[in-house]
């Protein structure tokens, strides 16, 4: 140090701006850590909104005297726009979204899951490449498209198998699309996780004379199970919360009903009604849509958090 | 003998299963297919300039989807301006600065379950957030704080209403867990080394950030971002709710306009009874599919050009 300071160069080098901008730096450093951690705040702050408005408003709905809790959740009638006895009882809503998600998940889970097997496991790299681009765009396209797609195609092409059966707005058209729709989501996020199952298992299971189905659905497929579900779990979040298909195709009926035929209206498409229309902004029918939104985002919040834990608990770590 | 059958016995069984994964993938590509043929068929036709060009019409001959197209165009250009430096920021954050703890445990579960919300959930937030402000300037239109000219660009209203302002900012709410975990998804991939040698030259964490980290990670932050955009662009049921879907007459002028978006345009013409407006909103998904196919085109060419091996 002492040699530093004696050379008048060096010295010099040594003062160049240090001490100045060393503090001042640091007090740039904290300004941009701070604003950075605003934004992370910002994401917590969207959350506490979300809840606080909907809690608030719900809590306004159940307000009115002509709605009562026991009603809510004891009722199997919902019509709040027609007739002079107005009935609030969410399960018409509930099983017309539950219908919807059903339909969408015994076709796209099995049909996802066996073509994330194939492309994972047994695919030639030229085949994927061509193949995952094509999901990738699948994923891509808007549900309004989903839900012109069952309104045009799918529902008429019903009709025609059964013209009795069917009318021009039915559940299984929309759950079907709804399928469609979350078909790419099931099978690219089932093939992230067999994809990062480590090659070693494959390798031991070959080793032991293993055929390729063994070893992909005996070996594999348990091995990513953690990721498989929670692909579906997302997947099944995903259906409920559609919105489009459901609000074009699936009709306005709200009712109790496992029949695919019935006309059914879904907790979305209950929203889009309320929101298209003139209900008045104070009304009951206008805060009804909160408490099924709030119904609603609890559902899917449920769904997500046992997505989260299936992953963390029961990940098979190999590494 | 028996180990023979069983050998057999396996073989079939694979043989079998590879013809149902071919079938199941089939059946995937087939109904992408017969997705597109359909609404080609039915909209081909119609697409012409005077289509792109036309405003909104109660005659399906004369309708256009120019208002829609613009209005689109406008609450993405917002909705990326918000989104973008604000995920970029919270990832940066979470990835780079954050200690692991208990706390930053619950944000990342927090923005896990951000992405889950349905996106019409989004719709009555930004209503209330946005479209009214929590009433705290009124509750009736004529009672807005209001700022600067009307016809000029820089009108300002509080609160927005249903202008492309508010739509803008809530489909950011809608991409924004999005982009924020591409992005720390990019910044994982950034191996450790370069970080740790940036650090020992001196840089300060924020230099190391901001000059090594993130630029190491653009092409695949740029990837999640454009996925995340054409996930916006297609996105109609948080905008039904906040009242895009009335008829507009002109596309938006300023921040305040009021504004119609593509999917939507589609939405109120497929809700029509009437067979002639059914093909002109499959005319108007053509226009949107090739807005999309733009986006991920430009994502996977990124992807294939940018994405230099770092390791």
């Amino acid at each position: 140090m002492t040699t530093l300071r004696t050379n008048p160069q060096l010295g010099n080098l040594a003062q160049l701006g240090r001490p100045r901008s060393a503090g001042s730096r640091r007090i740039r450093e904290r300004a941009i850590l701070f604003s950075l951690w605003l934004a992370t705040a910002f994401s917590v702050a969207v959350t506490a909104t979300i809840i606080v408005v909907l809690a608030k408003e719900t809590i306004g709905f159940f307000e009115f005297e002509e709605v009562t809790l026991g009603e809510f959740f004891g009722s199997l009638e919902w019509n709040p726009l027609l007739g002079a006895e107005k009935h609030f009882g969410i399960w018409p809503l509930v099983s017309g979204t539950l219908l919807i998600a059903a339909i969408a998940a015994s076709f796209a889970l099995p049909l996802g899951l066996i073509a994330a097997i194939y492309l994972s496991e047994y695919a030639s790299p030229r085949v994927r490449a061509t193949i995952k681009p094509a999901l990738e765009i699948l994923a891509g396209v808007p549900t309004v498209v989903y839900g012109f797609f069952a309104l045009t195609a799918i529902t008429p092409l019903l009709q025609r198998i059964d013209p009795e059966l069917f009318g021009s707005y039915n559940a299984l058209s929309a759950g079907l699309a709804t399928g469609i729709m979350i078909l790419p989501i099931v099978c690219s996020l089932s093939e992230d996780a067999l994809r990062a199952v480590p090659r070693s298992l494959r390798d031991g299971a070959f080793a032991l004379g293993g055929t390729r189905f063994d070893v992909s659905v005996k070996v594999v497929v348990p091995a990513a199970l953690s990721g498989i579900v929670a692909a579906f779990l997302l997947a099944i979040s995903r259906a409920v919360g559609e919105t489009m298909i459901v609000a074009l195709a699936a009709g306005g009926v709200a009712q109790v009903t496992a029949n695919p035929a019935a006309e059914v209206q879904t907790m979305t498409a209950y929203m889009v009604q309320i929101f298209l229309g003139d209900a008045p902004a104070f009304g009951v029918e206008y805060k009804s849509s909160y408490a099924v939104a709030a119904t609603l985002f609890v559902m899917t919040f449920v769904l997500t958090m046992i997505g989260q834990l299936v992953l963390r608990r029961f990940r098979e770590e190999y590494d | 003998m028996s180990a023979e059958r069983s050998i057999a016995r396996r073989m079939l069984a694979n043989r079998a299963f590879l013809a149902l994964c071919l079938a199941a993938t089939t059946a995937a590509m087939l109904i992408l297919a017969v997705l597109l043929v359909s609404i080609f068929a039915q909209g081909w036709d119609g697409l012409s300039w005077s289509f792109m060009k036309s405003l909104p019409s109660r005659k399906a001959e004369k309708a256009g989807i120019w208002v829609a197209l613009i209005g689109s165009l406008w609450v993405c250009a917002i909705c990326a301006l918000v989104a973008l430096p604000l995920g970029v920021a919270t990832a940066l954050y979470l990835e780079e600065f954050a200690r692991k703890s208990r706390l930053t445990r619950l944000i990342q579960t927090n923005i896990m379950n951000l992405a889950g919300v349905p996106s019409i959930v989004y719709g009555i937030l930004g209503l209330t957030a946005f479209a009214r402000m929590f009433g705290l300037f009124g509750t009736n239109r004529d009672e807005a704080l209001t700022f600067g000219d009307p016809e000029s660009l820089f009108f300002v209203r509080l609160p927005f209403g249903s202008s492309v302002l508010s739509g803008g900012l809530t489909l950011m709410l809608v991409i924004l867990p999005i982009v924020i975990i591409a992005t720390q998804e990019a910044l994982r991939a950034v191996p450790s080394s370069l970080r740790s040698g940036a650090l020992a030259l001196g840089a300060t964490p924020w230099q190391t950030a901001w000059g090594i980290t993130l630029p190491a990670a653009v092409p695949g932050i740029m990837t999640g971002s454009i996925l995340a955009m054409s996930r916006a662009i297609g996105e109609s049921a948080p905008l039904l709710v906040l009242g895009g879907a009335l008829f507009v007459s002109g596309a938006p002028d300023n921040l305040m306009s009021d504004f119609a978006i593509l999917p939507l345009q589609i939405y109120n013409w497929a809700s029509r009874p009437q067979e002639s407006f059914h093909a002109i909103a499959a005319s108007a998904i053509i226009v949107q599919l090739v807005a999309l196919l733009l986006f991920n085109g430009i994502a996977v060419f990124i992807r294939q050009k940018l994405q230099k091996p770092l390791q």
